[in-house]
């Protein structure tokens, strides 16, 4: 199933929305290319969720079009794991579609070796950090046949050297499992060290500022010279 | 949140520390029998002394012996069941119309807008003011006090599960909308467990009042129970029955309480009350 995001599809075009008498976003185009990681940084309030939200469904733009093929799952900025549920009870919830149970349970195993929290299946959400919360949605997100990821400030919560831990693991687990990814952060090192293309967003309502490609292989260390050039970019591009 | 019961979590470390949690196990054993023992103490000197006379202060003593006398008569034991019963049928009653009431109406904003004044209304109207009406619909026996439990717990478990349910995180709701479910999974899969901490807690609370209000309750509808036992001794100036019923229901209250404390050990609900 490594091979499914080549059904993905994920498009905006002139798209514009607004609460109220509110411009959120204005004419914003874009397109997501199959197994692409695009990372959207911006100002805060800027409209990012919005964008994510107009991609996921959630939300309908009050002009434009917005075309999306392929399953689509979210981790959210605040944890969205049920508490209730086990660890492996949660990431069952992203195997809901699958019907044959051996084929569920072995994909069960996967995940959760690939996630490495072994022995913590029956752990419930409340017994693990921060960090292995994250990991478990990580894979609930991955499990079965989701085909594209949204991912909303996933490691904002979490301390630095956690989230550096993190984005590692990100692309470790994407390396094995592809999926079209547009991430959302306000974290420049997590978009230099992230994305295939950066889209730097401008003040609400927001529109493109600019694009950045960066071809550097990952694992990018914090250090590398394209991470840092990238980063660089960003500053200027946000004024900062 | 009703927690002095300590979970530790499940952690290999516990048998190391084995020791000093033997210590303070003691501690939490020890501390309330000597506040137990120093009142017994206070009511046996206040009554040898003769502080008050022996028919508005029964001894320590004479409540002991109409103890023994209740229980070899065995209206004692027939007491504790009536009263246990009624309690029961009242509670699981009210339980099962009261949750999934609570759990329609924390969903339903406009129904919460028709129904809350209303609920708010019977919570705060005392159940034993329905007590005519109780003996004049259902007479003498189980079902007046039966009805009074209901009337005493229905209201608070409803509108506890309500208002638990209308401060779901919306994050839960949109994660299950991403995984689709809908109707009665949503219901039995995220709204209910979401929600479950609480209504134990609503649960316990209601069986408090419910316990209370058997007493009352069978004072003035029924011929047998806890509350009957107390009324007969009052008739009959025997305090020292009295305060031996007093002792029963006091204890059963606690222990029933603690059983129903229990259930915040589920581990499916423990993250409700580990926050």
């Amino acid at each position: 199933m490594t091979d499914k995001h080549f059904n993905s599809r994920l498009k905006l075009e002139n798209v514009s929305h607004s609460y109220g008498s509110v411009d959120v976003l204005h004419d914003l185009n874009l397109d997501v290319h199959p197994g692409e990681v695009v990372v959207l940084v911006g100002p805060s309030g800027c409209g990012k969720t919005t964008i994510l939200n107009l991609l996921s469904g959630f939300i309908k733009p009050v002009s434009g079009r917005v075309t999306r093929q392929g399953i689509i799952r979210t981790v959210y900025q605040q944890d969205g794991l049920f508490p209730w549920l086990t660890v492996s009870e949660n990431i069952s919830i992203g195997l809901r579609s699958m019907k044959d149970p051996e084929v569920r349970n072995q994909e069960m195993l996967d995940l959760i070796q690939l996630i490495h929290l072994e022995g913590f299946e029956n752990h419930y959400p409340h017994q693990l950090s921060g960090g292995m919360r994250q990991r478990v949605e990580l894979a609930r997100v991955l499990a079965g046949d989701s085909d594209i990821l949204l991912m909303d400030e996933p490691f904002s919560a979490l301390d630095y050297q956690t989230r550096i831990r993190m984005r590692r693991e990100l692309v470790r687990v994407l390396e094995k499992r592809h999926r079209t990814v547009v991430f959302v952060t306000h974290d420049i090192e997590e978009a230099a060290q992230l994305a295939d293309r950066v889209l730097v967003l401008s003040n609400r309502p927001a529109t493109i500022r600019r694009e950045l490609h960066i071809d550097a292989v990952r694992p990018r260390d914090l250090t590398d010279p394209a991470v840092i050039g990238a980063m660089k970019e960003i500053l200027t591009e946000l004024g900062l | 949140m009703p927690s002095s019961d300590n979970i530790e979590r499940p952690r290999a470390k516990e048998n190391v520390e084995s020791n000093p949690t033997q210590k303070s196990n003691t501690i939490r054993l020890l501390l309330p029998l000597i506040v137990l023992l120093c009142l017994l103490l206070i009511w046996y000197i206040i009554t040898y002394i003769n502080l008050f006379p022996a028919y508005a202060l029964p001894s320590p003593e004479a409540v002991w012996k109409s103890f023994q006398e209740e229980v070899r008569a065995g209206r004692l034991v027939n007491d504790i069941i009536a009263s246990l019963w009624r309690v029961a049928v009242g509670f699981v009653v009210s339980a099962t119309l009261g949750i999934p009431a609570g759990l329609w109406l924390g969903q339903h904003l406009h129904a919460r807008q028709a129904f809350v004044p209303m609920l708010n209304f019977f919570r705060f109207l005392s159940p034993l003011a329905w007590i005519p009406f109780a003996i004049l619909w259902f007479h003498i026996g189980d079902k007046p006090a039966v009805f009074l439990i209901f009337m005493a717990s229905f209201f608070p478990l409803t509108l506890a599960t309500m208002a638990a349910v209308a401060t779901i995180p919306s994050i839960y709701f949109r994660v299950a909308r991403d995984y689709d479910y809908k109707g009665m999974e949503l219901l039995t899969k995220v709204t209910f467990p979401a929600v479950l901490p609480e209504i134990i807690t609503a649960l316990r609370v209601s069986y408090g009042i419910a316990w209370v209000v058997i007493v009352a309750a069978e004072m003035v509808g029924s011929q047998d129970g806890l509350g009957y036992g107390i009324w007969e001794a009052r008739n009959g100036l025997r305090l020292d029955s009295a305060v031996c019923y007093m002792i029963i229901i006091g204890l059963l209250g606690m222990g029933i309480d603690r059983m129903l404390a229990q259930l915040t050990k589920l581990p499916n609900v423990r993250w409700g009350y580990d926050r």
